[in-house]
């Protein structure tokens, strides 16, 4: 069997080897049922895939480019490096895919109201778009600590007509915000669907989420033969969940000879413990609905994730990535909050192109990987997002005076005044 | 200590129904607020009439809990509950004369060991494990393991159950079928949902097993409502309230009045 027959095997077990599964309350059980027959019904009927490719033209303005990025691979030993530049799309990273694809199911499953958690805040605005275009109530769940460190996101999301709902228990972060939303849709499953927003949770989800994001693999394989005459030696991203790693993969899995590279926050470092390094650090486990890659003690208690980056702010990872570490078919490593906002600065001279905070991890990745695999070496790197969200943090970072008035704007529009 | 007997649970409905009243069930988390003070509290639920006790394994993310229970395991979290704790605390229940089970997210459990969680119980007096987050399909392992040591696996059903999953899960449960009331997490309110009576009957078409209700329960006239047509009331978060309001003394005057009223349901 290829390794996407055996890809395609685990899949309709809702399994990735050991990992994946469903491990959720019995409430949500059918309404889990009736999502993976919809999804399932929803990518073999014509009319939702015309949808769904015209609102990626029209709306979201795919295909992205695939960009040379010439200065910045001087600094990766002359490799030959691509952007994948999902942080053109409408809304500013790759999150809009999924979103579109989820949002635009539920209206077609005939619920009225959708809601999503948030780390960075990508994933909400997305959601909160999709909503508004597609005319569905919308409400977000963010933790505390995330609202204040992606201010303007949340006034984003306020601006497109989202509820957005401060999560204030346990590390109010992404963790505690997943957790939030399922205990809202065990309670409103009638006339809610819960986008999530990553390849993680309970089975269809993991599966659901790449499959829209696989746009970008598919992209990214098409433009580079186009431009380079062959297949990649690499594709890189960073890995919060995974969703944007898994959506550039899924376009090059079966290419043995092209490495799976994905890149975990190193946080200030694995060894201080203050990290979301869940490959060099975790251990399998249950959370949020699926066995995967935990952050955990020794009783199974999930520990606290840091990160500069929101986005990659969470102890647990997508199944689909536990399963590519276990075979060896994709390699994962920990970059440290330095070295990613090192590689955002590069990126930003070098490109002129101001990456997130997310994908700075990618970019601190490839300049590795560039020494690993030599000058003449084909590179792409999935760009997932801008980094206009991340400016606060990223001055504040490089001791960059900002305006007053500016901040104060955008922290009075995020708390509503 | 004794050893539970396989068969402890259903003993204690089959006594209950002699009585032609309701069973009890009681539930408050391990090491909440401390170590020490849960095993008062258990010893007050049980002098107040409780029949059987959930001992809560307190996790990090309690996905089925509203506030006051997660308020409640965070605390206990805090003050150093382990899985050793649950285990002192169902040994105290056993101690008393009450059966105890465990209400336990699955990851602890896993990561304790499936099999030396199932028999570490077992020498403990517990006769069960809920399993809130565990479906069957992912549950075998734990079925099997739970079989070996004479330790009760019981599953929940949903409002949202179909009939044909009801069937499943009535197949693989042992001890008693638990029956969440409402769609929604743990907590209390005004009113037991009225889905409740409708899913009890369609769990009875499945299975002889007696069936318990839960979530939202916080009364005397709520359990007496609920005693009229299921075999046992599941009372949580208002325990919790209970002792966070009024301790030991709070709970155990909870437990009576809810022990007065599954007795007034027939």
């Amino acid at each position: 069997m290829t390794t996407s027959e055996v890809q395609r095997e685990v899949v309709l077990a809702g399994h990735f080897g050991p990992y994946g599964g469903r491990f959720v309350p019995e409430a949500l059980t059918s309404a889990l049922d009736q999502l993976d027959a919809a999804f399932h019904a929803a990518i073999v009927d014509p009319e939702f895939a015309i949808q769904l490719s015209d609102l990626e033209r029209d709306y979201t303005g795919r295909p992205s480019p695939l960009t040379r990025a010439w200065r910045f691979g001087e600094y990766c030993n002359g490799a030959h490096v691509y952007f994948k530049r999902e942080d053109l799309n409408h809304t500013g990273s790759h999150k809009i895919n999924n979103a579109l694809g989820q949002v635009l199911l539920a209206q077609r499953m005939g619920k009225t109201r959708v809601i999503a958690e948030t780390g960075a805040g990508q994933h909400g605005v997305a959601t909160a778009t999709a909503a508004a275009l597609l005319g569905l109530e919308c409400a977000v769940y963010m933790g505390e600590e995330d609202t204040r460190r992606q201010a303007l996101n949340v006034a984003r999301m306020k601006l497109l007509g989202a509820e957005v709902i401060s999560v204030t228990n346990g590390s109010r972060t992404l963790k505690d915000a997943i957790n939030e939303a399922m205990r809202d849709w065990v309670a409103s499953v009638d006339s809610t669907h819960y986008v999530l927003g990553t390849v993680t949770g309970p089975s269809p989800f993991p599966d659901m989420v790449r499959h829209f994001h696989s746009v970008i693999g598919r992209e990214s394989r098409k433009q580079i033969l186009a431009v380079e005459g062959r297949l990649p030696d690499a594709v890189a991203a960073c890995v919060g969940g995974g969703s944007n790693a898994m959506g550039l993969f899924s376009g090059f899995i079966d290419d043995l000879s092209v490495q799976l590279r994905g890149y975990e926050a190193g946080g200030d470092g694995v060894e201080t413990g203050r990290h979301a390094a869940r490959f060099s650090a975790g251990s399998p486990g249950v959370l949020h609905g699926a066995r995967t890659y935990v952050m955990q003690d020794k009783w199974g208690q999930t520990i606290p994730s840091h990160s500069i980056s929101a986005g990659l702010d969470y102890p647990g990872v997508g199944p689909e990535h536990a399963w590519l570490h276990d075979t060896g078919r994709a390699i994962y490593e920990p970059v440290n909050d330095s070295e990613a906002m090192d590689a955002f600065a590069l990126c930003s001279r070098t490109e002129g192109i101001i990456p997130a905070i997310e994908t700075a991890h990618g970019l601190a990745g490839v300049i590795r990987l560039g020494k690993e695999l030599g000058p003449d070496s084909v590179i792409i790197l999935n760009l997932s997002g801008r980094g206009d969200k991340d400016v606060a943090t990223a001055a504040r970072w490089f001791g960059i005076e900002l305006e007053h008035s500016e901040a104060g704007i955008s922290i009075e529009l995020a708390e509503g005044r | 200590m004794n050893p539970t007997k396989t068969g402890s649970i259903s003993a204690a409905f089959a006594h209950a129904k002699s009585e032609g009243r309701a069973l009890l069930i009681g539930y408050l988390p391990a090491g909440f607020p401390t170590l020490d003070e849960s095993i008062e509290l258990v010893q007050a639920m049980c002098e107040g009439g409780v029949d059987l006790i959930e001992v809560g394994l307190p996790y990090s993310d309690p996905l089925m809990d509203g506030p006051v229970i997660q308020q409640a395991v965070d605390q206990a979290l805090t003050n150093g509950a382990t899985p050793q704790s649950v285990l002192t605390v169902v040994r105290a229940v056993a101690d008393c004369g009450v059966v105890p089970v465990v209400m336990s997210y699955w990851n602890p459990i896993e990561q304790f060991g499936v099999e030396n969680f199932a028999r570490e119980l077992q020498k403990a007096g517990g006769a069960g494990v809920i399993t809130p987050d565990l479906t069957i399909e992912e549950g075998q392992p734990w079925i099997a393991a739970a079989a070996l040591h004479d330790v009760d696996p019981i599953f929940l059903v949903a409002p949202s159950s179909t009939n044909e999953r009801i069937h499943k899960i009535c197949h693989d449960t042992r001890g008693f079928v638990y029956a969440a009331s409402t769609m929604g997490v743990t907590g209390a309110r005004d009113q037991v949902s009225n889905m409740a009576p409708e899913l009890v009957a369609r769990v009875r078409r499945c299975t002889d097993l007696p069936i318990a209700v839960g979530l939202g329960v916080s009364n005397g006239a709520q359990a007496a409502e609920i005693a009229q047509y299921a075999d046992g009331v599941i009372v949580g978060s208002a325990f919790v309230k209970a002792a966070n309001a009024g301790g030991v003394r709070a709970v155990r005057e909870l437990a009576q009045e809810l022990a007065q009223g599954v007795r007034h349901g027939g």
